[in-house]
């Protein structure tokens, strides 16, 4: 793996629809006003018939989208994960997971990578929200090549599905060979003590504590759940089987995301003691992104701390 | 049953006899006898079932009758026709009206229309595509339509269909601001063959929409909007005023099209009519005796 490469999910969303857009000629893409920060910009340029620019309007956006898929189009639909996913909840639930119909929604700029903006442009919701939508799947990809892989994977899947993609430069963990497979979880860590299972940008810092926890004697099996919904149980079971504590982290409310999926998954098959590193129940603010993630406690200290007391417990 | 009904003699007319008349007027007359028996047939089903939407599915019976009888190409042996004419009910209340003409139109058999929801049923409170065939889209909370809509009818324009896309709205969607976002994105994107039909009955859940949420001047907010509005307000209880609107719509079909229908919610039972309280109420006993008394009434005096 190689840490020193960073890319931002969003670049490597605007030039994955470039790529996709060629196989796919029945693409077409919605953004509400904020192309040129999600990066969809590429595509209305390259395709100016296929692209809708509907103005900051995500309801009607998500709605239009429901149009094209009904008549046999696949709409990708842009905009930052907050408004996407609180703006057009009722129409996300009641046209497109109602209906089934084969409608990507892409939450950009989601956790804290709106640092910047503050809380208001902040999506600490977005997972909890979009995964008690029946018919729905939720994907949030660790990194820019799992993005990729992931988008190539879902357009395939015609089924509703939200993707969720992070603002900044983040490291490059996986490489072209490495395969995303949908409702897996990928081992990235052999460990025994401890499970931790981690999503999005999360999972670098997770493996950077893991480093440091193996420094201490503890070895940590690390869990990249890429794919929130459906869970892979099975090999979340398999872990905990193994090292029976597990910590969940994520960089988002510490309610409804990956810790409370991974937390009713395993108290119906195999609970264990368990600790959750998320926003702890509380708006967040303005920052640079490294320290705001540090202020809330989604961090590689985080981490080591939480692991410490539960192996303890 | 709760009240034992006498039988009476009423002429019916059926689809088929509808569609094979040639002499148009006879068929505008055989379409306004068809969307009153439709109006008395969901008046039983309502009263039987207990609940469902009385008042704005009697306000689009002429407007969805004429629809399915002379204006929507589809075909209920290939419901899932691409190239087929798409209608939204996106006042998806009126789920009852709608329900009744599919089924006359050969979507599903007649008699499961008795199943109006009932557990199991493929006939749900409001409209479901994937249960219901012949439904475009599943609607029932409002505001949905005019965007879905906009997103069909652009669809056809990438595709090079010519279908037409048909949305139903009343107040309850325009009160909804999502309505006025997809009117601006259809004045922006302008596709062919969109055309928005306001059931305009001006009454509401909760009271008169001008105690609610006042629409007027709307012919003027749609001008406004930039889009192509009919001028004329058509009467919508009228199948040959529908028709004339028919004949403008198709002539400004270049461009997304606004009607607005002046309708009665409640229509056909007069004590029921502009009256909020028959929204969604139950129908009692003694008002479905006397409603279906002057439904029939009405329908005996039809002469073809």
């Amino acid at each position: 793996m190689n840490y020193l490469k960073q890319i931002a999910m969003r670049t490597t969303f605007g030039e994955s629809l470039l790529e996709l857009a060629k196989g796919y000629p029945e693409i077409v893409v919605l953004d509400a006003d904020v192309s040129s920060s999600t990066q969809t910009i590429k595509f209305g340029i390259e395709y100016p018939d296929r692209f809708f620019n509907v103005g900051v309007a995500e309801a009607n956006m998500v709605d239009m989208a429901s149009g094209f898929a009904l008549c046999g189009l696949r709409p990708i639909v842009s905009a930052f994960s907050i408004f996407l996913t609180l703006k057009a909840t009722e129409q996300i639930a009641n046209v497109i997971c109602y209906n089934k119909l084969p409608v990507i929604l892409v939450g950009g700029y989601a956790g804290l990578s709106d640092s910047f903006d503050g809380a208001s442009h902040q999506s600490i919701t977005d997972i909890a929200i979009m995964r008690s939508m029946p018919n729905l799947n939720v994907i949030v990809p660790a990194d820019s090549i799992e993005l990729a892989q992931a988008l190539r994977q879902v357009i395939k899947l015609k089924t509703p599905t939200y993707l969720r993609i992070s603002r900044n430069p983040s490291p490059v963990l996986f490489e072209d060979g490495d395969q995303f497979i949908f409702g897996k979880i990928k081992r990235i860590q052999e460990g025994k003590d401890i499970t931790i299972a981690a999503c999005g940008i999360t999972l670098s810092i997770a493996i950077e504590a893991a480093n440091e926890l193996n420094k201490k004697g503890i070895s940590a099996d690390v869990l990249n759940v890429s794919t929130i919904k459906p869970m892979d149980i099975d090999s979340l079971v398999m872990s905990v089987r193994k090292t029976g504590k597990i910590l969940t982290v994520e960089e988002h409310s510490i309610f409804g995301g990956l810790g409370s999926a991974v937390s009713e998954t395993l108290m119906k098959n195999y609970p264990v003691m368990m600790d959750f590193i998320g926003v702890n129940d509380t708006f967040t603010e303005t920052g640079p992104y490294p320290e705001l993630l540090d202020k809330y406690h989604i961090s590689k200290e985080s981490i080591i701390e939480k692991t410490i007391i539960l192996l303890s417990k | 049953m709760k009240t034992k009904l006498k039988d009476k003699k009423i002429r019916r007319v059926y689809f088929q006899e509808i569609t094979e008349e040639e002499d148009l007027k006879k068929k505008i007359a055989k379409i306004q006898l068809f969307a009153q028996q439709c109006r008395l047939d969901v008046f039983e089903m309502l009263y039987k079932r207990g609940n469902g939407h009385w008042g704005g599915s009697a306000s689009s019976a002429e407007l969805l009758a004429t629809l399915y009888c002379h204006i929507l190409d589809v075909d209920p042996e290939n419901p899932q026709n691409a190239d087929r004419d798409r209608l939204i009910l996106s006042k998806g209340h009126a789920a009852p009206m709608l329900y009744t003409l599919l089924a006359h139109r050969g979507f599903f058999p007649v008699e499961e229309l008795s199943t109006f929801r009932e557990l199991n049923s493929r006939l749900q409170g409001h409209p479901c595509m994937n249960k219901t065939p012949g439904v475009d889209l599943s609607t029932g909370p409002l505001g949905h339509g005019i965007s879905v809509g906009v997103g069909m009818a652009l669809a056809a324009r990438l595709q090079n269909k010519k279908y037409w896309t048909f949305v139903i709205v009343g107040e309850g969607c325009l009160n909804e601001g999502q309505s006025w976002e997809a009117i601006m994105s259809a004045a922006k994107f302008k596709p062919a063959r969109l055309v928005i039909m306001v059931d305009y009955n001006k009454v509401q859940l909760d009271g008169a929409s001008e105690d609610i949420m006042p629409l007027d001047p709307l012919l003027d907010k749609f001008k406004a909007f930039n889009l192509n509005v009919s001028n004329d307000i058509y009467d919508g209880h009228q199948v040959t005023e529908i028709i004339k609107s028919w004949e403008w719509i198709q002539q400004n079909q270049e461009h997304p099209c606004v009607v607005i229908y002046k309708t009665h919610k409640g229509k056909g039972v007069s004590f029921m009519e502009d009256n909020h309280k028959w929204h969604g109420s139950t129908i009692d006993d003694e008002s479905f005796l006397k409603g279906r008394d002057e439904l029939i009434t009405t329908l005996e005096n039809f002469s073809l």
